[in-house]
């Protein structure tokens, strides 16, 4: 219960995320982007055709290979002393700081509060043929789990297996996989929302939609 | 009551007035203006008789001031009255020009495009006291009066499609066709059947099409009104405009903005300007036979006086074409043909026939074709002195003479008698092996045939044991200067295909510019092509002295030109040669990319004709390798667009007279050629990671608002499509092209 309200304070305090731009192999790196505070916007364009923003430049033998920003935020840090010198594959040249969106935190929310059903393999990774008629024609809350029900095809190398459900008894509130994609060990497959907590849930998500301030 | 629909009239034409010339101030204009008010205020005050008699006045100056503003016109003014929505449409025409008419090929908005408006029509003729109604099949754009379902007369592909199907259904009825050209361009979509290959079909047919074709050009777009312009007969409103694109593009190329910035309307006039679009620039350089006048300021849907100077003279165009194509025509041409001032009023009493037969049908593809031919004939520059002109076409007589005797004389009874022998020769076979069959029985041997011990053991081993195993490969013949540099290359499917970086002169060396892990193929020269898929040392170039020049006088050009001969080396885009292939003669037309982007003006459509022709009389196959091409030079406007047609029916003789005419596309092939005289060819072949389209994005976005998903003329797209037959690997292009050669070649190689 607590848990819900505390993780939206934890996420408000630092209400982005930090990404490092690291060089993306070897060669001499040139900042476009002088000075910190500079907004960078993601690729856009009906078909992302238009690059995002050129933060850096790499050259390599001769070869100049651009760096632009995939999503948009602010550059937090810039590490200028860098800038006209050979370094290495890996090397942090810069922190994005990407103001995250209503979406991304009702995800990052659910991320943390949901019960995680996790992949045991790698594998592929598919809805029993009734459970998916059900998602597909009422969307993932329509589904009701109990612990133990046969939910999952775990399918690796054409070779097919169940998979049944442990954990608390609810409703899928997020399903984390896509059809004929591998997921890792470990990674989550659906979220669940125990039947307690859902009106919880539901509330703090509505509350996020209605008060989360983008930053501009 | 009557004043006051005569005073809206009025405000009406001044309103048309003012649109027409935009935002230009003219002393005119403001008269009229304060002509108008001042009656208004008038009005109040006078007698009845009184404002009878002021109106009267009043539209005497207006008739006045139009006739003067109308000496004024300039060719941007000329644009916006061909585009008002009050021009005439062909619905008009077809009201009042002909006497009855059934719309076909769709009815207003159920149309499969309704940008197109065909219609079968007929004209009342007397012959004495009969009277004959002479049929006509009635194609053109339709741009309606503010119907914006008509898209503003940009025909879609399957548009033109259906004008084709009509053109034919017109062929087989053996009625002439008359066509109003009033399009600003066609609809760039790539759909099947695709913009550029839709129109370069219909060029080709029409080339070929035994009916009269007479064009009335009133807004002529480049590649739309090629589409179905190509006729015998061709006429233009005064006020209409012909030009290989709008003042909009051509300004908006000038500048050089990208998508979204805007040019300055000065620099938009200035371009139409320098086009030289309008029906008098066409008249004087001969790519319009006659000009129709229109009434003051264009010709709105009112102006019945114009429709019957249109009916007469569209009467009397094919009057002339089908006289020319006739026998007995003596009095009635001299009446039409010979004075120019006559009225064209005599037309309409007098009677020809309008009816082909076999005979008048060649004639008439003869006579079309020497027309086409002659245009543009003075728009290049050919620096080969008198001496040199005279050798080479006394070279091209002797090569028809030997040509004609060899193949269409003696050949003719060649291969009548081998078809003959060989049919002999194929009942004979039968018989004889049926006869036979008994005593081969008899003599059947039991066991594996045995072979000669020399010829086995030179079969299956090395003839040249000391030179080892291996063949040598010493790699290509050209190597790019790409390759000297010592620099990495970044793939551009890095992202997708996870591509490594790749190292200049490998890449540009021995991988002819070709990524060794998605294949995608980097730009390489033309040379590369012309020296490592031809045999070495079989290059022969041939019309070089074929010069591109200025014929337009368009400013700031000649400096470009010559920018682009001294980079180059060349003197047009077009560089023609005689090859050979594994030692088969071939014809091949290069067009370079580096030339001013490959653009196809007169010299470039000249020296495509000659090499066409060559291999006509050579009776070798031709190979159109399109290094790139931008399309028409807009620089030359007409000169270059009236190539799309030209070089089409020099295509269609060619392959009538039995050739292979090949096309090979690489890196970027766009709008004009692709759409007449390249995308007419059966064998349409690409290199890989080439485009090939009929409008660039830009213009696309520009035209029609849409954006195009990436990649959207990428060659495999086009093969999607059905636009072209294969794609080709540059390294195998010379392989590809032996085997197209023997495959498509059939069983003389050259010829059928």
């Amino acid at each position: 219960m607590i848990d819900v309200k505390s993780v939206l304070e934890e996420i408000k305090a630092a209400p982005y995320e930090e990404i490092v731009i690291t060089a993306p192999h070897t060669g001499i790196v040139s900042f476009e982007v002088k000075k910190t505070g500079v907004r960078a916007v993601a690729p856009s364009g009906a078909y992302l055709e238009k690059p995002g923003t050129l933060l850096a430049s790499i050259t390599r033998e001769r070869n100049v290979k651009p760096l632009h920003a995939t999503v948009s935020g602010e550059v937090a840090i810039i590490h200028l002393e860098r800038g006209g010198t050979f370094v290495d594959a890996g090397t942090p040249l810069l922190v994005l700081r990407h103001y995250l969106t209503k979406d991304e935190v009702v995800a990052a929310i659910l991320k943390r509060v949901l019960h995680l059903f996790c992949a045991p393999e790698r594998a592929k990774y598919y809805f029993i043929p009734s459970v998916d008629i059900k998602i597909k024609s009422g969307g993932c809350r329509s589904v009701t789990v109990r612990p133990g029900m046969e939910l999952f095809i775990v399918s690796r190398m054409k070779r097919e297996k169940p998979l049944a459900y442990e954990g608390p008894e609810g409703i899928i509130y997020a399903v984390y996989f896509q059809h004929d994609d591998n997921v890792e060990a470990g990674q989550p497959l659906i979220g669940v929302c125990p039947g307690s907590q859902t009106g919880l849930i539901q509330d703090v998500v509505n509350r996020v939609h209605s008060d989360w301030e983008e930053h501009a | 009551m009557d004043t006051e629909k005569r005073i809206a009239e009025l405000s009406e034409r001044l309103r048309y007035i003012r649109d027409i010339f935009g935002s230009r101030e003219n002393a005119n204009i403001t008269l009229l203006e304060s002509k108008l008010r001042e009656f208004g205020e008038r009005e109040r005050l006078a007698s009845p008789q009184e404002v009878v008699r002021l109106l009267q006045q009043l539209e005497d100056i207006f008739v006045f001031l139009e006739k003067k503003l109308d000496a004024e016109l300039s060719a941007m003014d000329v644009v916006r009255i061909v585009r008002h929505p009050q021009r005439v449409s062909l619905k008009d025409i077809l009201e009042n020009v002909y006497d009855n008419y059934t719309e076909i090929g769709g009815q207003d908005e159920y149309s499969i495009d309704p940008s197109m408006l065909i219609a079968r029509a007929y004209i009342t003729r007397r012959r004495g006291d009969k009277v004959h109604h002479q049929p006509v099949m009635v194609i053109g754009q339709e741009k309606g009066h503010g119907q914006e379902f008509r898209n503003g007369g940009s025909v879609k592909p399957w548009g033109n499609a259906k004008a084709l199907q009509y053109m034919k259904v017109a062929e087989t009825e053996k009625i002439p066709i008359h066509t109003y050209v009033s399009t600003p361009g066609a609809f760039p979509v790539e759909d099947y059947p695709g913009a550029a290959q839709q129109i370069a079909r219909n060029l080709y047919e029409m080339a070929g099409l035994k009916v009269p074709v007479v064009s009335v050009i009133s807004e002529g777009g480049s590649g739309g009104a090629e589409a179905i312009g190509l006729s015998d007969a061709r006429l233009m409103f005064s006020h209409g405009y012909y030009s290989v694109i709008s003042p909009e593009g051509a300004a908006a190329i000038e500048a050089g903005i990208r998508q979204g910035q805007r040019v300055a309307p000065e620099l938009i006039a200035a371009c139409a300007s320098r086009l030289k679009m309008t029906a008098k620039d066409n008249l004087s350089m001969g790519y319009v036979d006659r000009i129709i006048q229109e009434p003051h300021l264009g010709v709105r849907s009112w102006h019945y006086d114009f429709f019957k100077i249109l009916r007469q003279e569209v009467i009397r165009a094919t009057d002339q074409v089908f006289l020319s194509i006739t026998g007995m025509k003596f009095f009635r041409a001299m009446a039409l043909g010979r004075h120019k001032d006559v009225s064209p009023a005599d037309a309409e009493n007098m009677y020809v026939r309008w009816s082909v037969d076999e005979a008048a049908a060649e004639r008439l593809l003869w006579r079309r074709y020497r027309k086409y031919r002659r245009m543009a004939e003075n728009a290049f520059v050919d620096s080969r002195t008198p001496a040199e002109r005279l050798y080479s076409r006394v070279q091209g007589l002797v090569w028809s003479g030997y040509s004609f005797l060899r193949y269409d004389f003696l050949g003719k009874q060649e291969r009548r008698l081998s078809k003959a022998l060989g049919e002999v020769e194929g009942e004979l076979r039968v018989v004889v092996d049926k006869m036979s069959a008994p005593l081969k029985k008899i003599t059947r041997r039991t066991g594996a045939p045995v072979c000669d011990a020399e010829k086995s053991r030179m079969l299956t081993e090395l003839s040249q044991p000391e030179l080892g195993a291996c063949l040598e490969d010493w790699g290509w013949t050209y190597i790019s200067p790409r390759a000297r540099e010592d620099r990495a290359v970044t793939c551009p499917n890095m992202k997708q295909s996870g591509c490594p970086d790749l190292w200049a002169p490998d890449l540009f060396g021995d991988f002819a510019g070709v990524c060794s892990n998605c294949g995608h193929h980097f730009p390489m020269e033309y040379q590369w092509y012309l020296h490592n898929v031809f045999d070495a040392d079989s290059l022969h170039e041939f019309n070089v002295e074929i010069e591109a020049g200025n014929p337009l006088d368009y400013p700031g050009f000649p400096d470009k030109l010559e920018e682009a001969k001294k980079k180059t080396g060349k003197k047009s885009a077009c560089l023609t040669y005689e090859a050979r292939i594994d030692g088969k003669k071939i014809v091949v037309a290069v067009l370079i990319a580096p030339f001013r982007g490959g653009t196809v003006g007169a010299a470039e459509g000249e020296k495509f004709v000659r090499a066409l022709a060559r291999a006509r009389k050579r009776h070798y196959p031709f190979l159109a390798y399109v290094h790139g091409t931008a399309g028409i030079r807009i620089q030359e406007s007409l000169n270059g667009l009236i190539q799309m047609p030209r070089v089409t029916m020099s295509v269609r003789r060619y392959i009538e007279a039995g050739g292979l005419y090949l096309v090979l596309y690489d890196t970027n092939s766009y709008a004009g050629p692709v759409a007449s005289f390249l995308g007419c060819s059966p064998y349409q072949f690409a290199i890989r990671s080439s485009n090939i389209g009929f409008a660039g994005p830009g213009v696309i976005k520009e035209t029609t608002g849409i954006d195009i998903p990436p990649h959207y003329h990428n060659a495999y797209q086009a093969l999607t499509r059905g636009h072209i037959q294969g794609i080709w690997d540059r390294r195998e292009a010379r392989k590809n092209l032996k085997n197209a050669l023997l495959t498509i070649g059939g069983r003389n190689l050259y010829y059928r």
